[in-house]
């Protein structure tokens, strides 16, 4: 099972990840407990489950697709097949920008260097790939304290935003 | 020069002790090896044929005396006392210890230097016109539009793992002389007719296996925008972008495959989300940025020096030089002069570290202590006063670096090849080497004039061989080096792909094909004015296909021949 942190800090895990059907098809959804389903099992099933439900979506799917669930759902999960595969940093951001505010969770090849740039796009809980070492992990959060541009998390601004006084006259003028 | 302030300065530091970590945990083997390698290569670190290479970052090809004397200081302590220019703006070094990669960053950043996003498939450095915020034909100066882009790309958390790299020119002049045109985006800097500023943006140009050249995709973007629409241009790539296969993953294959109206139309649904929110510029965050930037101290001077002009007309080898090798310049009594990195006998783009120091110098003496890299693998004294070229050209001369050879055929752009690198097929310095030695003889140079010969080692086209009027590229047949050649490539406004004129060559027929390519040339130019590649343009590849491979199959059967009496 793997190592979740949450908020920047190692929590337990009541979550479980609800596997594709042996055969391809569709499962029922569990009536009961913390269960993260596939997207086509949810779009199916939606209206028929009891406990809390979470959408795995994969990296290849469209987010927008959930834009009218979220009040329906406690998690919403991005499957990282590689870590150099990086269309799950744009979902996040577009799942942010679409006013998600629930638990974004970043699964698969998830390691430790990538965490600084996950959360800056809008992850908050990382399922770590078995062999990381969670203590390590932690200490990505702190890789850099002053980013130069926007992202989810509202780091700083390019130029003024950090010196927010007059700036002085320069000879060099772009305009 | 740009200079760092507090928070630039953090940055790198902070990098510094990052890739620190990094790599100790990888030489303590718990880091692996596959989960190393994208983020030592976004470092600039590769593992090549005989030990690492490390590319260092030149923003936008901007290089102070103090930064020239950290190469060659890096050169001597940690490499083999050289480094080698890219065709990026960029400096490598081919022979560093991983373990020391870490140390040399540390010396790079007490200097404002990085090697951040010099590799992997990430926004790569910003690269600018050589010419830029000095040349007469400027519309805008683009330099602080580039470092607004670099802060902006740096550790961009979103398109650190695009399909592929992706790479940003920026060009403020009417010529353009950063081929923004085969970059992934290239900014062409411009006004509107109210006069303000904004950008044409050409998106989907590159060179590698499927040259194209890049498409309009917005005729004129108002530099508030110019980070908001670069977002929505990268982010539907990000996610569409092919990455079943590296040969098919850069942006222009996505354009392509899809058509440029409809990316457009992707590109716009996604920036009308983005419009007048977060990222867009404001004259303050532009205005803050360019106050960091300083500016010469140039002395008011006539437009024309007098004695020049005495100097000129008095030693022969000076007015060679002055012509080719000397640029306009808009402060009056100036110029800009390309220190040249070519010459008969040493790989194009390598200097010592006492080249460096001594290069070092004469930007203290000469040019208010700053010089300029050009994607040419030439360095460039920016802000030199026309007295002083006399004076500037003998020193330059002494230390060889005065060769008059800047767009001649001898000014010979090619990457480090199969002797350093391990994705090439074939060798290109040996290559670049013998043509320069066939073409000693500069008075032939200059009667050939102006042409462009571009050489890669392979397919991945970092000698911009496709863009060379003349361009020759290294191919692998069973094992064994060949070179196929094409002509009637070009950078710059009218940019073009070159076409193959045929079946590839030995290494040793190269030069003898150029000098038949040349000869065709100079008996079908109709003046001294007509250049190669205009030749090549008015009468196709074809007649020159026919003189370059009717002689070789007449000389095939004069040697067999030969054998046969033997």
């Amino acid at each position: 099972m793997a190592t979740l942190i949450k908020n920047k800090r190692i929590a337990p895990d009541s979550w479980q990840l609800l596997s594709p059907a042996v055969d391809g098809g569709l499962s029922e959804l569990p009536q009961s407990g913390d269960w993260i389903v596939p997207l086509t099992l949810w779009q199916a099933k939606r209206a028929a489950h009891g406990g809390r439900i979470g959408v795995l979506l994969e990296n290849t799917d469209d987010p927008r697709v959930l834009a009218e669930d979220f009040d329906k759902l406690a998690l919403i999960a991005v499957r990282f097949p590689k870590f150099t595969d990086g269309r799950g940093y744009s979902i996040a951001r577009l799942l942010r920008r679409m006013g998600w505010q629930g638990e974004l969770r970043a699964v698969g090849d998830v390691l430790r260097d990538q965490l600084f740039y996950m959360t800056r796009c809008g992850f908050d809980a990382f399922a770590l790939r078995d062999d990381q070492d969670p203590q390590v992990a932690l200490s990505a959060f702190g890789d850099f304290t002053a980013p130069y541009q926007a992202a989810v998390d509202d780091g700083a601004r390019l130029g003024s935003a950090r010196a927010p006084s007059k700036p002085a006259a320069s000879a060099l003028s772009p305009w | 020069m740009y200079r760092y302030d507090e928070i630039d300065q953090r940055i790198v530091a902070e990098r510094v002790e990052q890739f620190r970590d990094q790599t100790q945990r990888f030489l303590a083997g718990t880091l692996g090896e596959d989960d190393f390698k994208p983020l030592r290569l976004q470092n600039g670190l590769y593992i090549q044929k005989h030990a690492p290479m490390l590319r260092v970052a030149v923003p936008y090809g901007l290089l102070s005396s103090a930064q020239v004397r950290m190469f060659g200081h890096i050169a001597r302590k940690y490499d083999r006392g050289y480094g080698h220019f890219s065709t990026r703006q960029n400096i490598q070094f081919n022979w560093p210890k991983l373990a020391q990669v870490p140390d040399i960053l540390a010396d790079l950043a007490t200097v404002e230097m990085h090697a951040v996003q010099t590799s992997g498939n990430c926004i790569r450095n910003i690269t600018a016109d050589h010419l830029a915020g000095i040349s007469p034909d400027e519309l805008v100066n683009p330099l602080v539009w580039c470092e607004v882009l670099r802060q902006w790309s740096t550790f961009h958390p979103e398109f650190a793992f695009l399909p592929r790299k992706f790479k940003i020119a920026v060009s403020g002049s009417e010529a353009d002389r950063a081929a923004i045109q085969v970059h992934d985006i290239g900014l062409q800097a411009t006004r509107n007719t109210q006069g303000e500023v904004g950008f044409k943006v050409y998106v989907g140009g590159g060179l590698g296996r499927t040259p194209i050249v890049g498409q309009v995709i917005r005729e004129f973007l108002p530099w508030q925008h110019l980070i908001t629409y670069l977002e929505a241009v990268i982010r539907v790539y990000n996610r569409y972008g092919r990455r079943d296969n590296l040969y098919k993953a850069r942006i222009k294959i996505l354009v392509k495959e899809r058509g440029l109206a409809a990316y457009r139309e992707e590109v716009e649904a996604e920036w009308a989300q983005l419009v007048d929110g977060a990222g867009t510029l404001t004259k303050d965050i532009v205005d803050d940025i360019a106050s960091r930037f300083t500016q010469p101290a140039y002395r008011r001077l006539p437009k024309e020096d007098s004695e020049l002009k005495t100097f000129l007309s008095a030693e022969r080898a000076f007015a060679r030089w002055h012509g080719r090798n000397v640029h306009a310049h808009k402060v009056p009594g100036y110029a800009a002069v390309t220190l040249s990195l070519k010459r008969p006998g040493v790989p194009p783009g390598d200097v010592t570290a006492d080249q460096l120091d001594a290069i070092a110098a004469l930007a203290d003496k000469y040019s208010f202590g700053e010089l300029r890299v050009t994607h040419e693998q030439n360095l460039v004294l920016p802000d030199v006063e026309q007295r002083q070229l006399l004076a500037l050209w003998r020193e330059a001369k002494a230390l060889g670096l005065a060769t008059p050879n800047l767009g001649l055929l001898t000014n010979i752009i090619a990457c480090p090849g199969g002797d350093f690198c391990s994705l090439a097929n074939a060798v290109s310095i040996p290559v670049a080497l013998a043509i320069s030695e066939r073409f000693e003889n500069l008075d032939y140079v200059h009667d050939i004039g102006e042409l462009d010969l571009n050489i890669s080692g392979c397919m991945n086209s970092c000698g911009h061989h496709h863009v060379g009027h003349i361009g020759i590229l290294g191919v692998d047949k069973n094992g064994e080096e060949w070179y196929q050649i094409s002509i009637g490539g070009q950078q710059g406004n009218h940019a073009s792909i070159g076409k193959v004129i045929g079946p590839s060559f030995a290494r040793a027929e190269v030069p003898d094909v150029i000098e038949k390519l040349i000869e065709y040339y100079l008996e079908h130019r109709d003046s001294a004015e007509e250049r190669f590649i205009d030749v090549a343009e008015r009468l196709g590849i074809e007649p020159f296909k026919k003189h370059v491979y009717g002689d070789t199959h007449q000389k095939q059967a004069h040697r067999a021949r030969q054998l046969a009496t033997a």
